[in-house]
């Protein structure tokens, strides 16, 4: 008997075809990978921390870059956590609004995931292709937000501006490229021998394993069962729309994208809904009565000439789009302690400046009840939660993310055991690792 | 019946507090019994709470919320879901500052591991019999447990190199 040994052998920190820098400690015997220890943490950049040291309007940048591929949903999830522990409501339209906008995220999600482990295996069309899909989408997120990535679009009761002219025209267009998009990138690769190769039966975990390491999302959901946040827990209008979750049955690298090329489709499906019962609001950028510059309406009030200053409506700048009364008081909750008062009033009146100076100010800002809550949403990844403890304060006194793909990330071991080294590819792929939510 | 009431009938000598916050049910208990319960919890018929969602700490140094100094340091604190039953419950132990130690849930649901790891690299609260307690975020040569309120935010520790 020849004395065999097994290898050790370090991968990263970064290849793995780079999804965001990690490092593999693997033991093969031969090709096959007997046994991986994960090293993480090269992306920490203290979130947690950091959400402690400020007031919570000010969390929202760095939970943009949680999941920085689908940010929206990460501003949703920490805005309704803050707003579950104030106890109040969004408006309908401000509601509709978030549920479009984390859809959109989701596609684009999934499309990187995809378009990703597609390009590893080879398929740099597919890849090209995606990618373009994505930018279909991030155009009309840029449109809305002002921003591709790294939005802070969502605010503690509502949202930061409505909807432009003709955007449902534009998306509904945008819609359509994506499907043709999705269908040439499906005939490209499920059809397509040596992806199917690649992504059957590797990286393959059972329901019981899943639950016990506290995977959700497509993950789970590849593995048969059907648990969704939007289905089992229902926030904002996901009741009202009509969708389906789909699932899969072996739990391996291809039900996992069938899974996600399925739940694009939903979320398309539910943009159009969207669009079908959103509840009308007026158009931003359109000026209509008495319009006077931002600059003037301060220079009037400062003199004290408010005389008429409130029905007259201020022309802001393009940053600011969307702030002015006649489009915000449609998307925020009315509630003078939480939401910022709109342009007019800041400009106008000294009430309206008071306001606005007791929720930016240190020590004054939103201050809820002492207490905890927990809020979970579904991220494009899996259930994301974040837990908030409030001791009253301007500030969070513990804000903690409940990031979906740590839990994946923890069960890569015995997602890699027993496969060879090459399928480390495609598995890392479909785990879908997001360094910036991982990390934190 | 609902979760918090099974949970106070099995075990109301061990609870030290309840309360349902906005509607996410908490049970406070004593340290010794976290193993009972949480086995209770996960084995129980009606309560199968086979997720273990999150698993966190809460650092109480220089809390004056509600004007009340707390007097224990820290707080675990379990997020359980039951995928049969659709029902979550939060759970908490206090830890105390000067033998920061619980028992270890790795045995019951796997995604323990990596979150009681978490939590000793950020809080420095250490799991009896956990597998492999060792920094997940942080590198090993780091000094402090960075979430504890008394380690400044600004701090910097640059890392000069690996040790070997």
């Amino acid at each position: 008997m020849p004395e065999t040994r097994s290898m050790l052998l370090n991968v990263g920190p970064a290849h793995p075809s780079m999804h965001g820098v990690i490092r593999l400690i693997m033991e093969l015997d031969g090709e096959k990978i007997k046994g991986v220890e994960v090293e993480m943490g090269y992306l920490h950049r203290a979130f947690e921390k950091m959400c402690e040291t400020v007031m919570y309007a000010q969390c929202f940048p760095y939970t943009d870059r949680l999941n920085y591929v689908s940010p929206l949903i990460n501003n949703v999830g920490f805005a309704m956590t803050v707003e579950k522990l104030l106890g109040i409501t969004v408006p309908q339209r401000a509601q509709y609004i978030r549920v479009l906008m984390s859809e959109i995220s989701r596609v684009t999600d999934h499309l990187t995931c995809i378009a990703a482990t597609a390009m590893e295996l080879g398929a740099m069309s597919v890849f090209l292709y995606m990618i373009k899909a994505r930018d279909y989408l991030y155009e009309l997120v840029e449109e809305i937000t002002g921003a591709r990535l790294t939005i802070s679009y969502v605010r503690i009761g509502g949202v930061k501006a409505d909807l432009t002219p003709n955007f449902a025209d534009r998306c509904f267009q945008r819609i359509a490229d994506v499907r043709k998009v999705l269908i040439e990138a499906d005939e490209l690769m499920t059809r397509n021998r040596i992806f199917f190769d690649r992504m059957k039966e590797t990286g393959k975990i059972t329901q019981e394993q899943a639950i016990s390491y506290g995977i959700t999302g497509p993950f789970l959901r590849s593995t048969g069962v059907s648990y969704d946040v939007r289905k089992a827990n229902p926030y904002l209008i996901y009741d009202k729309l009509d969708f389906e979750v789909p699932v899969g049955t072996k739990g391996d690298n291809l039900d996992r994208y069938f899974c996600r090329m399925a739940e694009m489709e939903q979320s398309l499906r539910m943009v159009e809904q969207c669009f079908q019962m959103i509840p009308p609001g007026p158009i931003v950028g359109e000026l209509t009565g008495e319009v006077m510059k931002a600059a003037d309406m301060v220079d009037y009030a400062k003199m004290g000439e408010t005389q008429g200053l409130q029905e007259i409506q201020v022309d802001l700048d393009p940053t600011l789009q969307g702030s002015t009364k006649k489009y915000y008081e449609g998307i925020s909750a009315d509630k003078k302690d939480v939401v910022l008062p709109a342009k007019e009033e800041t400009y106008g009146n000294i009430e309206g400046l008071m306001n606005h100076f007791k929720l930016v100010m240190y020590g004054h800002g939103i201050k809820p009840p002492l207490g905890e809550v927990y809020f979970p949403v579904e991220g494009a990844n899996g259930e994301l939660g974040f837990y908030i403890v409030s001791d009253g304060r301007d500030q969070p006194w513990r804000c903690r993310v409940h990031p979906p793909c740590f839990p994946i990330l923890s069960a890569l071991p015995i997602l890699l055991a027993g496969d060879s080294m090459a399928d480390l590819i495609p598995t890392f792929g479909s785990v879908n690792m997001i360094a910036g939510e991982l990390d934190r | 019946m609902n979760a918090l009431e099974k949970v106070q009938e099995k075990f109301s000598d061990e609870i030290i507090e309840t309360h349902a916050f906005r509607g996410d049910e908490t049970v406070v208990i004593r340290p010794a019994a976290l193993l009972s319960v949480a086995q209770f919890l996960k084995d129980t018929p009606g309560l199968d709470f086979n997720y273990l969602m999150d698993l966190t700490a809460v650092d109480y140094l220089f809390y004056a919320g509600g004007r009340v100094q707390k007097d224990f340091r820290f707080e675990v604190v379990y997020h359980f879901m039951s995928l049969k039953n659709n029902i979550r419950l939060r759970l908490k132990v206090a830890v105390d500052e000067k033998n920061p130690e619980v028992e270890t849930l790795t045995g019951l649901w796997a995604s323990a591991n990596w979150y009681e790891r978490e939590v000793w690299d950020m809080y420095g609260i250490r799991f009896k019999g956990h597998p492999n307690l060792k920094r997940i975020l942080m590198y090993e040569e780091f000094v402090g447990h960075p979430l504890r309120k008394d380690y400044p935010f600004n701090k910097r520790q640059p890392l000069i190199g690996p040790l070997n």
